[in-house]
């Protein structure tokens, strides 16, 4: 009885009469593959010898993490004058950093919150290691407005936590707003991501201790919290994680927004600009899916992922960043058109003096690499391309971090006051701690490939055809003989 | 085996058979039984008879609880315990305590939701009947297990088995309490 019910339920009469076109849709994991290979070739990553290659990198990455370290280290011995901040650029490479590495982050969240809601299925094979991709560019971009505090010791001021001076924050302030919201983005992008690793842990678990291999069971197992696959357990969890993908697509508007407020509420010409929002929301998510790109095209090469992220996978995430590309070069324009209809002279002389001034390299960087490069992606023989694809994802990293550098210190190093004017270069210790970052996010990103399972299984499985409980999809695959052991 | 087993546990192959065994046990008319999904089965829920789930008051009273926790803290600390004019700007405006306590509203909502999920399915629970049967692995993996607990009303040990059987079900084992 429920079955026929079921079939029907929801479909308006008339589509049996006008026949609409089905749409073909595409096929988010290929060659049929049954719902045992999924876990087979997830799993069998981290349950397989450690690469060689492995190894290689990992060493590199901590090599190259030890550069954040020497530079903090020396920072905080000697005073944050070792960097090159002087007045006017009070903000410099530390702050461009900080924004650099937040708005990396901004992509993951939109594939695992956004898209989640726009069911968006072929999410599914990347938010994974996107939302991983978040939580390790949050830790990287934590790093620098903490040391640019000066005494890093009294970064806790920072919180409202009742002191001996009897002194609170300046919640007016949208340095404050902005402590909140990263704090707040960062705990709950690993709140989330946890949720979703959770059936995969109760996986793992199970498969460890069935090998014989009781730690490592017993690890996974501490994690997985004894979750058990039950049907009424994953009638709350959908309902959980489909709130928390709705209450994480506000948090990732208004955090980058209340980065951009920390410009926008000042007064510098350059930075007091209504559009600043949702410019650098774009920006964010251009920026974080050139990551994306950069980090799962290696990925799928190495480990063979291909039959899960597809053709059409690679496709959705150029053409989002063409246009969040796109939507970033129009502002742009924008704001040049409005420091010249705006007729305020402070105003038209910063944009005039960043496109031909002393930092004019800069910003010729930063259009060739934001405005120009994502043009391409309009051709699907170069969407076919990886390897080109993947130098076109460095080119829309590269030129994002120009961005910020472009609107931080041109802004500050022409202000109102020509006698106080002044040209910023980063001391070798800046250049060192920002160095060293990428070698923090590439040490806990191999270190996550390692450990934990970087698809969600769960739900690649849900999106397989042979999920479908009506038997549209092909309910015979999924047997043993699919498997590749 | 024990006198009393904890239930039955029957092991289906495909997301069919699994959905119209678990009308077939819902029209039965079990209560204490369950589906162990690698993944959540669209429709499960209904052919189940599962009712849609609470964790959204939660999540409302973390977002509540959030809103007014920003707005009162603001408050307190920059108009009440040791008010302070900063930039000719008032003690205490809904404002600009705004941005902060928005991002509290989700802070808390999000520690809520995770919560309530925790609490209304009884985890962390690392000890269960089913998570020792050998089943398991697969039952996450690519196979799909009904379980009919012994402690339901309607529970007969050869007419439970029997329905399982009828549904299609293979591997029927007792669990272990």
């Amino acid at each position: 009885m429920g079955h026929a019910a079921e079939s029907t339920y929801g479909t308006p009469a008339i589509l049996k009469e006008i026949k609409p076109a089905v749409l073909p849709r595409a096929t988010l994991v290929e060659n049929n593959r049954s719902f045992g290979w999924i876990t087979d070739k997830i799993c069998g990553i981290i349950e397989g010898r450690t690469p060689t290659w492995w190894w290689v990198c990992f060493i590199v990455a901590a090599f190259v993490a030890s550069f954040t370290v020497a530079g903090l280290t020396y920072l905080v011995a000697t005073g944050v004058g070792v960097w090159g901040h002087a007045n006017p650029v009070n903000w410099a490479w530390d702050i461009v950093n900080f924004v650099f590495w937040i708005g990396i982050g901004h992509a993951g969240t939109l594939i695992s919150a956004i898209l989640c809601l726009l069911r968006q299925k072929w999410r599914t094979s990347i938010n994974r290691a996107a939302e991983a991709m978040t939580i390790f560019a949050v830790v990287c971009a934590g790093i620098f407005p903490v040391f640019h505090v000066g005494r890093v010791w009294f970064a806790w001021y920072l919180f409202p936590i009742p002191n001996s001076n009897y002194i609170w924050q300046n919640f007016r302030s949208p340095l404050e707003w902005d402590v909140f919201a990263v704090s707040t983005y960062g705990t709950v992008s690993v709140l989330f991501w946890y949720v979703g690793l959770l059936p995969d842990l109760a996986i793992l678990r199970d498969r460890f201790t069935a090998a014989g291999n009781k730690l490592r069971g017993f690890l996974y197992g501490l994690f997985a919290m004894g979750w058990r696959g039950s049907n009424r357990h994953w009638s709350n969890y959908e309902m959980a994680y489909l709130i928390l993908a709705g209450i994480s697509t506000p948090l990732v508007l208004s955090v980058h927004t209340i980065v951009s407020f920390d410009f926008a509420v000042s007064l510098i010409p350059g930075w007091h600009t209504t559009i600043f929002p949702p410019y650098f929301v774009a920006g964010a998510i251009f920026s974080g899916f050139g990551m994306v790109l950069t980090l799962m095209l290696p990925l799928r090469a190495i480990y063979g992922l291909q039959d899960l992220i597809t053709q059409y996978h690679i496709d959705c995430m150029c053409k989002i960043t063409l246009a969040t590309g796109t939507i970033v070069g129009y502002a742009y324009a924008t704001e040049f058109f409005i420091a010249w209809y705006g007729a305020n002279p402070y105003e038209g002389f910063a944009f005039i003096n960043r496109a031909f001034g002393h930092y004019a390299w800069a910003y010729w960087i930063m259009i060739i690499c934001n405005v120009i490069t994502p043009q391409f992606f309009w051709f699907k023989a170069i969407r076919r391309n990886t390897a080109f694809v993947w130098v076109l994802s460095i080119f829309v990293n590269v030129g994002m971090w120009f961005e910020r550098f472009v609107i931080i210190v041109t802004s500050l190093a022409r202000d109102f006051l020509p006698s106080s004017w002044g040209y910023y270069s980063p001391s070798i210790v800046e250049i060192f701690t920002f160095f060293g970052t990428f070698g923090v996010f590439s040490v806990l990103f191999l270190l996550f490939i390692r450990f934990l399972p970087i698809m969600p299984m769960a739900e690649l499985k849900a999106v397989t055809p042979q999920a479908d409980p009506h038997g549209h999809g092909d309910a015979s695959a999924g047997h043993d003989g699919h498997r590749a052991h | 085996m024990a006198a009393q087993p904890y239930g039955l546990m029957a092991v289906f192959d495909t997301v069919p058979a699994v959905f119209h065994a678990a009308e077939a046990v819902r029209d039965a008319g079990y209560k204490f039984w369950d589906c162990i999904t690698p993944f959540p089965v669209h429709g499960l829920d209904r052919a189940m008879g599962v009712r849609r789930s609470k964790v959204p008051r939660f999540s409302l009273a973390g977002g509540l609880l959030g809103f007014t926790t920003g707005m009162s803290m603001i408050w307190f600390t920059g108009a009440f315990d040791y008010p302070l004019i900063v930039g000719g700007k008032p003690y205490f405006s809904p404002m600009f305590a705004f941005p902060v306590s928005y991002e509290l509203t989700i802070l808390f909502t999000a520690f809520a939701t995770i919560g309530g999920m925790f609490i209304l399915n009884r985890l962390p629970m690392h000890y269960h009947p089913v998570l020792k049967a050998d089943q398991i692995v697969r039952g996450l993996d690519d196979k799909f297990l009904v379980v009919i607990e012994a402690r339901d009303p309607k529970f007969n040990l050869a007419a439970t088995k029997a329905l399982l059987e009828k549904a299609g079900g293979k591997e029927i084992t007792e669990l272990e309490a």
